[in-house]
């Protein structure tokens, strides 16, 4: 093995549209092994397109040019349909972002943790049962035989959350992309969530790529944070060094964030 | 100061209650019990029962009149008058029809002669026989068509799915039927024209039943069920493809927007290809609106496939309508309304009642 993880050089996309191409994200350079790092931007910045580029889900007219764009070593620019469902699930996962919507309402959480074992060839069906149970146990739903059976409707959000969890990370990728995986759970949850991912990821030696808007949240868990902007990549420091950022918009953003200090207080706004 | 506390009274609830979220939706479907059901039933079938009622008693045909002919005497005019109810105030009159409805007395056929209810019995079995392989066949190809149209969008089958919902929605069915008539009977020889059975049989296969297979079959005459059939296929095709074009224009665009949802992308996610998220993820959750477009479609094939009956000498319940309508046949085409329109609000009630336990369980 050449490398390892996610490897990305000068990866740009762009989009059609009526006036031509759109460039929504631009020569973005960045790599994620084995630990955890937060892409970080507002809303428009070309986080989630290219959370979706790492698993190839972006529609199908997106142009997608990058000078390296590898995932263990494997060239992820030119995968064929084919190929790219043998990388999904089973190497890079993809963790949602509401995950009362992200569960199909018509299928048991069982049957949909079972699914990725069933599409990455465990042909087994006590097999997958026996792992999706074990999983659902170790992401905290006890009742795991009750959970198997139960439908998304009858689960709480932070139940969905954990089930959905467990149904990404049963066959054990290497890569867990996780597009704002807590923006629709209150601020408890949001922990309680971020905390077992991060297990996991200890546990399990998996790279975790945490995309978010909430700088303070994700600067808890991640070890780097990539600050983008407009689809570029502003500032790339140590979760650490957060005080000391460089950019002038990476220390406005860390500073509106809220905390005991500015309690009471005024948050400074976002200027251009 | 006083602001202040509000606020920290506020921020301070969200950490009191964990993971809260709302789930008032969940309880939406909860009510439509079965009683609710049999209520709303009962209520829409009065109401049928009323307008149909109104609707006789304002048209301008005379059931007397009808009765005793132009030529009749003044008296025997007025005893028919009398023998119909009619000289009786008009709640008077509902009174005496919904007492006569309730012992299933639907009145005596001014044009056939016999009770409107032995007509029924004998007409409506070969609509609902027409009826039933028309909703298969429709249900069958038009959902089959909108999913494989799905399955490859912008594909030689999306196109040929278009295409068939277009003319199957804007060709008026009589011509259909004609020309189907025209080339498969005329030209072509392939099967049978118009009618329920070949003069070969057609007096010697009893109505048992009024289901013309099953008559064929209990006749124990050979080939009766072979004829049977093969007048079957040309009535039924033309209906079928009347409907299919909705089902697949709604099995499609149905497809399509579960497509964009949150578990289709997880799905592909994890793997899944084309295929298998069409059939096995979004189908299922399509299941609720499909059933009720489908059941719409075969309460509209029973209320009398009109034209179609017309066209192919079909004797079934449109045809009688049709007939009592031109002869002026006031108890005919009440009794035929009724019975259509209760099959409807049967239909439909049970349908709703199917796809309320369906989204009752999936929490929609």
């Amino acid at each position: 093995m050449a490398e390892h993880g996610l490897n990305i050089r000068n990866l740009t996309i762009t989009a059609p549209s009526a006036s031509g191409e759109i460039g929504i994200v631009h020569n973005l350079s960045f790599s994620v092994g084995r630990g955890i790092v937060a892409l970080v931007g507002e809303s428009g910045s070309g986080k989630s397109t290219t959370a979706r580029a790492v698993l190839g889900l972006n529609p199908e007219q997106f142009r997608v040019t990058a000078d390296r764009f590898s995932f263990d070593g494997e060239d992820l620019l030119d995968l064929s349909e084919k190929r790219w469902r043998s990388v999904r699930g089973r190497m890079i996962a993809l963790m949602p972002q509401d995950p009362k919507t992200a569960l199909n309402p018509s299928h048991t959480i069982g049957r949909q943790v079972e699914e990725t074992l069933l599409l990455h060839g465990t042909s087994s069906r006590s097999d997958r049962r026996l792992q999706a149970l074990d999983m659902l146990r170790r992401v905290g739903l006890t009742d795991a035989e009750r959970v198997h059976a139960s439908y998304p409707a009858q689960m709480s959000g932070g139940m969905a959350q954990r089930a959905m969890i467990a149904a990404m990370l049963v066959s054990r990728p290497k890569l867990l992309v996780a597009d704002e995986p807590t923006s629709a759970l209150d601020r408890e949850a949001q922990a309680v969530v971020l905390s077992l991912l991060s297990e996991f990821s200890r546990d399990l030696g998996m790279g975790l790529l945490l995309i978010s808007h909430d700088l303070a949240l994700v600067s808890r868990f991640a070890e780097r944070v990539i600050v983008m902007r407009a689809g570029r990549i502003e500032e790339e420091l140590a979760a650490t060094a957060l005080d000391d950022a460089r950019s002038t918009y990476t220390q406005s953003l860390w500073r509106a964030r809220p905390s005991a200090e500015t309690y009471g207080q005024r948050l400074p706004v976002m200027d251009e | 100061m006083s602001f202040d506390q509000s606020e920290a009274s506020r921020a301070a609830q969200p950490e009191i209650a964990t993971s809260r979220r709302p789930q008032g939706r969940r309880y939406l479907f909860v009510l439509p019990g079965l009683a609710s059901g049999i209520v709303s039933f009962a209520i829409t079938l009065l109401a049928l029962v009323l307008v149909t009622f109104a609707m006789t008693r304002l048209s301008p045909i005379d059931p007397a009149l009808q009765l005793v002919g132009d030529h009749a005497s003044q008296s025997s005019y007025q005893q028919a008058r009398v023998e119909l109810g009619l000289d009786q105030p008009l709640p008077v009159q509902l009174g005496i029809y919904l007492k006569r409805l309730l012992t299933g007395d639907l009145g005596v056929s001014l044009s056939t002669g016999q009770p409107v209810l032995s007509d029924i019995a004998r007409t409506f079995p070969a609509t609902v026989e027409l009826a039933t392989a028309a909703i298969v066949v429709a249900s069958l190809v038009g959902v089959g068509l909108g999913i494989l149209a799905v399955l490859k969008p912008g594909g030689a089958v999306d196109a040929i799915a278009r295409f068939v919902s277009l003319v199957g929605f804007s060709t008026p069915i009589f011509w259909l039927g004609l020309l189907a008539l025209l080339l498969f009977y005329a030209r072509l020889g392939w099967l049978p024209g118009p009618g329920r059975l070949d003069v070969a049989y057609a007096y010697t296969v009893e109505a048992v039943t009024g289901f013309g297979i099953i008559d064929a079959f209990l006749s124990g005459q050979d080939g009766a069920v072979a004829d049977a059939s093969a007048h079957l296929v040309l009535p039924v095709l033309v209906l079928a493809f009347y409907g299919l074009g909705g089902i697949a224009r709604l099995t499609r665009s149905a497809l399509l927007d579960e497509l964009g949802q949150d578990y289709v992308m997880v799905a592909r996610a994890k793997g899944a290809g084309r295929a298998r998220i069409v059939l096995v993820h979004a189908l299922p959750n399509i299941v609720g609106p499909l059933l009720t477009v489908l059941a719409l479609a075969y309460a509209h094939l029973l209320e009398g496939a009109v034209l179609t009956e017309t066209v192919f000498a079909w004797p079934g319940i449109g045809r009688y309508l049709t007939t009592g309508m031109f002869a002026g046949d006031a108890p005919a085409v009440l009794g035929a309304t009724i019975v259509v329109g209760t099959a409807f609000i049967f239909l439909n009630a049970m349908t709703d009642l199917a796809v309320g336990r369906l989204q009752k369980r999936r929490g929609r």
